[in-house]
């Protein structure tokens, strides 16, 4: 078995002796999409920070492999204005060369803003900048927190295609954090639903009728999940390129019969 | 050499050399002041600085090295005293400036032996500017350049973000402690020319006028040096022609053009 990017053992951070991270095991390898969902406050920027170093841990381990270069898009650039900043500028501060910046920028669909003043960007822009900044680095492992903050529906979409192609791409593992259920369930190859612990784990089709998903999000979430599905399946014709991936549909019109018999 | 010579010895023209050294490093450490939102964190490192002289008294060591080690032991207690997040930071500076000061003040009065000119520690002054001095200036001002140069990517980009910096295997914290130290220099040298209370002045108004024209990082860190320079020129020419305090002088001529540029100028792209 080739070594896991990164290994989580019995991971727990507590904050003032309160549990934020509880008795966490995780195996990511490369190939892998994991994302972490759960309410606020169940601990997922915590988890993910003592994945990257920044969160000091109370018990448990983190192991990360050789050599791992990491990819991080953090929830948010919010920037000091004071501090003129092309994104020409930001993206060489990452020690790539040029040539790979632009290459990286052209990725992720933002390449004609090179030259444009960093505080200008758009919500969705930023995100896009902050995705090509990681990728610039060709990671082994890419950490996104709440990837597609501030970007329309249309764009979440297309952002968590991204994802997945540039997986494919560089062969890389993946976690990240959302909230945007019904995409990550398109999007995603394993979910952790985290509320301290883990609550619940597994693929998209099965882990929304888990009983402990159901307890997590309640009734009507994890239902709403199911309906969605259905309703995108049998609407298809009227709401158009709302969500993509017709193998997903299918998996999810599966799920949904599960739900409603 | 005696044109050397004859320069150094004329008090205004040490002082002008002195003042263009410290305009020098605080265009570049102004702009992270501006940047990382640091103004009253320097004022209170610049407030201690009184505390600093009272203590190199107290144990007989030279005023600047006085002034560095109080300054270094403050920043690292704010740094410590932040993390346990139990007041919020301005109110843990304001304490700490203004005690620092308070202290700094006491101590001195219980020393009636020392003479002091007090007005000159607080607002700086024109003749106080020796030879010694000025080989402090320039030595200070070449570590914190040759510091700056070196460390320039790491310190922009933990400026820029903290965690992605981190991430990317920047050492922020060792970095920021880095910082701290040179701020500590720089008003340990800086005090002499424009006093304890408006070294801060010196560092901010410059590189926020520079924003108002840079378009890079690097670019606004030069033309704070420049606008540095004007504000230690023209105020020590008025401070000579016109008998005025220095420190105040050059922060006034800080000020103008501060005005004028915001006034006149229009906004750079970035």
């Amino acid at each position: 078995m080739p070594e896991a990017l990164v290994t989580l053992n019995q991971l727990s951070v507590a904050l003032d002796g309160r549990p934020v991270v509880d008795r966490v095991n995780l195996r990511l390898d490369r190939g892998d999409i994991i994302t972490i969902i759960g309410p606020n406050g169940a601990g997922k920027t915590t988890l993910i920070k003592a994945i990257l170093g920044m969160q000091k841990i109370t018990e448990g381990s983190v192991k990360l492999a050789q050599a791992l270069t990491i990819g991080y898009v953090p929830q948010h650039l919010s920037l000091e204005t004071t501090l003129p900043l092309t994104v020409r500028r930001f993206m060489s501060l990452s020690g790539c060369a040029s040539a790979q910046c632009q290459a990286a920028l052209e990725k992720t669909g933002v390449g004609h803003l090179m030259d444009s003043s960093i505080h200008h960007l758009s919500g969705g822009e930023r995100q896009r900048l902050l995705l090509a900044r990681a990728l610039a680095r060709r990671p082994d492992l890419l950490v996104l927190d709440e990837p597609a903050q501030g970007v329309d529906i249309n764009g979440q979409a297309a952002l968590y295609d991204l994802i997945r192609q540039l997986r494919d791409e560089l062969n890389c593992g993946v976690i990240m954090i959302s909230h945007d259920l019904h995409l990550v369930m398109a999007a995603t190859d394993r979910v952790i639903c985290l509320n301290q612990h883990v609550c619940c784990s597994g693929y998209p089709a099965d882990i929304s009728h888990d009983p402990a998903f159901i307890e997590t999000f309640g009734q009507p979430v994890a239902e709403s999940l199911a309906v969605y599905h259905h309703r995108h399946n049998h609407q298809h014709d009227l709401h158009g390129d709302v969500v993509s991936g017709k193998t997903l549909g299918d998996e999810h019109s599966r799920e949904c019969d599960h739900a409603h018999h | 050499m005696p044109i050397i010579d004859a320069v150094l010895d004329d008090f205004f023209w040490r002082a002008l050399i002195g003042g263009f050294g410290v305009a020098l490093v605080a265009g570049p450490l102004g702009c992270f002041v501006v940047w990382r939102r640091m103004a009253y964190f320097g004022d209170t490192l610049a407030h201690s600085a009184l505390l600093g002289i009272a203590l190199s008294f107290l144990i007989s060591v030279p005023l600047n090295v006085g002034v560095i080690i109080t300054c270094v032991v403050l920043a690292i207690a704010l740094v410590l005293f932040s993390r346990s997040r139990a007041l919020a930071t301005d109110t843990l500076l304001g304490i700490l400036a203004h005690s620092a000061l308070a202290i700094g003040l006491v101590t001195l009065s219980f020393m009636p032996d020392v003479r002091v000119d007090l007005t000159g520690l607080l607002f700086g002054d024109l003749l106080a500017m020796s030879r010694a001095d000025l080989a402090w200036i320039y030595g200070g001002a070449a570590v914190i350049l040759i510091l700056l140069a070196t460390l320039w990517r790491g310190l922009l980009m933990s400026t820029i973000h903290e965690e992605l910096a981190k991430v990317e295997g920047i050492p922020v914290e060792r970095l920021r402690l880095v910082l701290m130290l040179m701020f500590s220099l720089v008003i340990a040298v800086a005090m002499k020319i424009v006093g304890v209370l408006l070294i801060t002045a010196l560092l901010i108004i410059p590189a926020a006028t520079a924003r108002r024209l840079a378009h890079s990082p690097e670019h606004m860190t030069l033309m704070a040096m420049v606008f540095g320079f004007i504000a230690v020129g023209g105020g020590l020419s008025l401070s000579w022609h016109l008998d005025t305090p220095a420190g105040p002088s050059v922060v006034v001529t800080a000020f103008s053009v501060f005005l004028l540029v915001y006034g006149s100028a229009r906004r750079a792209p970035s």
